[in-house]
């Protein structure tokens, strides 16, 4: 499933707010700072959270990226591997009509990529895939 | 009545009654050399449905010589099965008698000698007889085209692969998906697919801007009474294996969930047989039918794999017709109430000598190749050695490519890219031009000039090794290693990326690579915009013309480990 400029549009209005986290390498947290930060005390668990992303990036400065979660209030977007791992805050208010969002991110090297989704409830859920950049070229 | 989980499980432990595979019994008469046409013709109408599949011809409409793979490894899961097994434990795996006509089309074993005894294979004037006498028997057969059609001769480049479009309409062809058609440019490809009176399949190809369908996703065929789905699906890593920029409107990748989606809606929309056409590669397509739910036939291609039998995967079946115009695959479908209930398959090999050319094709290909036949024939040099490509690692043509480009660019190291396609020479035989632009034709073939670090040299073959032995599937984008000249490493397939090359050193020297010195290095089919150089087929040519005839020395600067 992949989000298109009319699902986009109503995903708006239906009240999402993302937060863009650019910063310093110097400042930048880590995914464990990060996630403790996101999580509090809760447990991590998993299932209920779809991260759709590709398996090898076409263009590594611009990797399509969707996360969805029936029911969260909040998606994190991590990117272990980039000097900045924070990549986006995704927080849906009440009116949202779906708990999804898809963005495009850039990718230093082949790393993980990282949600996570809080439920209205205070649980975490998790979701992780890797992304593999690449040089090209020599395909069969 | 039999649950189409009991029906597989029966199909495989007894597969003369519910499935079959016609391969066993022309064998026999093969290893006899007795072939004939009505031998590799015969089949026993079964079910309610067949489905005719080629694909990866690579625009070869004349016959031609094609040595299948010495050295196919596969890697986790893959190991030691299908289609990693070559050689004679191919030919046991499917009790292929060695020598036999079977052994010839479908191992590399005594190439050289069974080529000159069974004669040289595919030929689309061949192809066209054998889809004529399928449908004399099944008129409503489906012919499906996998795609890797419109590129890889002289012909097809010179043309814009018009020559191979005019041949596949003759044909009848009724739908196909794409990989290197892309290597046209997105408007050619538009020009063309516009005026196709089939569907261009491409359940993947995504606009890439908006990431929205661009193509026609599927088509569904009534065929007596039965309701056939066909996804398309175009070869995933089409902006990354070859130029981004030649087509940069368009998205791929497998999109696994996009396939389950559209499997769903197909299911919805009442389709009895749900069919795969695609260019994933292998082993790509049988992770997805372990994933993917509700697909029943496979149709693969692009990894040019010529499996004898379908493999199994729960439900599905897998069908893998070879490359090059070399197979063509009929399979038997028993589709009743919404399932398929059974199937009879048989890859036909298109022994050029056995069958009879259709007239009419015969004419077209003629025709096609007439205002170019004088090029196309010219003879350029002899060869002495055995040329072929196939192989996760260097092949003697490309061991002469690499001389030609070491030679006549003035390199220490030369690359070619570890492509599939690429046809056979034997020992004796002349060189043509046609024979060079079967193994170089492409619309990015300028040979570059420049200097890499060794630690770039390290990264290049890191890069391009984890393509191919990656464990899991759907990170392999289903080339061959790139081939190297002048330059001598170790590969241990079994680890992971970063670890794999070692000992790297110039074969001439010994001399070990080091990180931070800078090398001279030469190569072709860059996927960059704007590389400079002569064409590669005219590097080529010069070198053979200078040397007259190739005799080429066993190559031992690749040491393979972790098989």
């Amino acid at each position: 499933m992949k989000l298109s400029r009319r699902d986009a549009l109503w995903v708006g209005f239906g009240g999402l707010a993302a937060a863009m986290l650019p910063g310093s390498a110097a400042l930048a947290k880590t995914v464990e700072e990060l996630t403790t930060a996101f999580a509090g005390s809760a447990s991590i668990g998993e299932g209920g959270l779809t991260l759709t992303a590709p398996e090898i990036a076409e263009n590594g400065n611009t990797v399509p990226i969707e996360v969805n979660a029936p029911g969260a209030v909040a998606i994190m977007l991590m990117a272990a591997g980039n000097p900045e791992p924070a990549v986006a805050t995704f927080t849906f208010g009440p009116a949202a009509g779906a708990q999804r969002a898809a963005t495009r991110i850039r990718l230093a090297s082949t790393q993980d990529v990282i949600a996570l989704a809080k439920m209205a409830d205070g649980s975490v859920i998790k979701a992780q895939t890797t992304v593999k950049v690449t040089i090209g070229g020599c395909g069969g | 009545m039999i649950t189409r989980r009991e029906f597989f499980q029966a199909a495989m432990a007894t597969t003369a009654i519910y499935g079959a595979s016609g391969f066993g019994n022309w064998s026999r008469l093969a290893a006899q050399q007795m072939l004939t046409q009505d031998q590799l013709l015969q089949f026993d109408d079964f079910g309610n449905v067949t489905l005719i599949h080629i694909t990866d011809i690579h625009a070869q409409l004349k016959p031609i010589w094609f040595r299948e793979p010495e050295i196919n490894l596969g890697v986790g899961a893959a190991k030691g099965q299908v289609p990693h097994v070559t050689g004679t434990e191919f030919q046991q795996m499917f009790g292929i008698a060695p020598g036999s006509a079977d052994a010839y089309a479908l191992t590399y074993t005594d190439f050289e000698s069974l080529a000159r005894t069974y004669g040289k294979m595919g030929g689309m004037d061949r192809v066209a007889t054998v889809v004529k006498s399928i449908r004399a028997a099944r008129p409503e057969a489906l012919l499906l085209d996998g795609g890797d059609t419109w590129h890889g001769s002289m012909t097809s480049l010179l043309t814009k692969g018009q020559d191979m479009v005019n041949v596949m309409n003759a044909l009848g062809t009724e739908a196909m998906t794409s990989h290197w058609e892309w290597t046209f440019g997105t408007e050619r490809v538009q020009e063309i697919v516009e005026g196709l009176p089939f569907p261009f399949l491409g359940a993947n190809i995504f606009d890439a801007e908006w990431d929205e369908p661009a193509f026609e996703p599927y088509k569904i065929f009534e065929r007596g009474g039965v309701r056939i789905a066909v996804i398309g699906q175009a070869f995933p890593y089409m902006p990354i294996a070859n130029p981004r920029w030649m087509f940069p409107e368009f998205s791929f990748g497998i999109r696994e969930e996009n396939m389950q989606k559209l499997v769903d809606e197909v299911r919805a929309e009442g389709a009895d047989l749900v069919v795969c056409l695609s260019h994933n590669g292998f082993d790509v397509d049988k992770k997805m039918a372990g994933r993917v739910k509700g697909i029943d036939v496979i149709l693969t291609g692009h990894t040019h794999d010529a499996v004898p039998e379908p493999v199994l995967v729960g439900d599905t079946i897998l069908i893998a017709s070879g490359s090059n115009g070399k197979f063509v695959s009929r399979v038997d479908l028993d589709v009743r109430d919404g399932r398929m209930m059974g199937f009879r398959h048989k890859l036909i090999p298109i022994f050029s000598d056995v069958i009879t050319p259709d007239a009419e094709m015969a004419a077209l290909i003629d025709a096609e190749r007439e205002p170019f036949k004088a090029q196309l024939e010219e003879k350029i040099g002899t060869t002495e050695s055995l040329l072929y490509r196939r192989g996760n690692f260097n092949g003697t043509w490309d061991d002469l490519i690499c001389d030609a480009i070491r030679s006549e660019r003035d390199a220490q190291i030369a690359m070619s890219p570890g492509v599939r396609w690429g046809t056979t020479l034997l020992p004796g035989d002349a060189i043509t031009r046609e024979d060079i632009h079967n193994v170089t034709s492409m619309t990015y073939g300028k040979c570059y000039r420049t200097e890499m670090t060794g630690e770039m040299l390290k990264t290049i073959l890191e890069d391009v090794a984890d393509n191919i032995f990656n464990t899991d599937p759907y990170y392999q984008q289903g080339g061959d290693m790139v081939r190297v000249g002048g330059l001598a490493y170790a590969i241990d397939v079994s680890k992971p990326i970063g670890e794999r090359i070692s000992a790297m050193a110039l074969v001439d020297t010994g001399e070990a690579i080091d990180a931070a010195k800078s090398y001279t290095v030469a190569g072709w089919a860059s996927v960059n915009e704007g590389t400079e150089g002569p064409q590669i087929w005219d590097v080529i040519e010069s070198h053979i013309k200078k040397i007259g005839t190739v005799r080429l020395e066993p190559n031992t600067s690749v040491t393979v480990t972790g098989i």
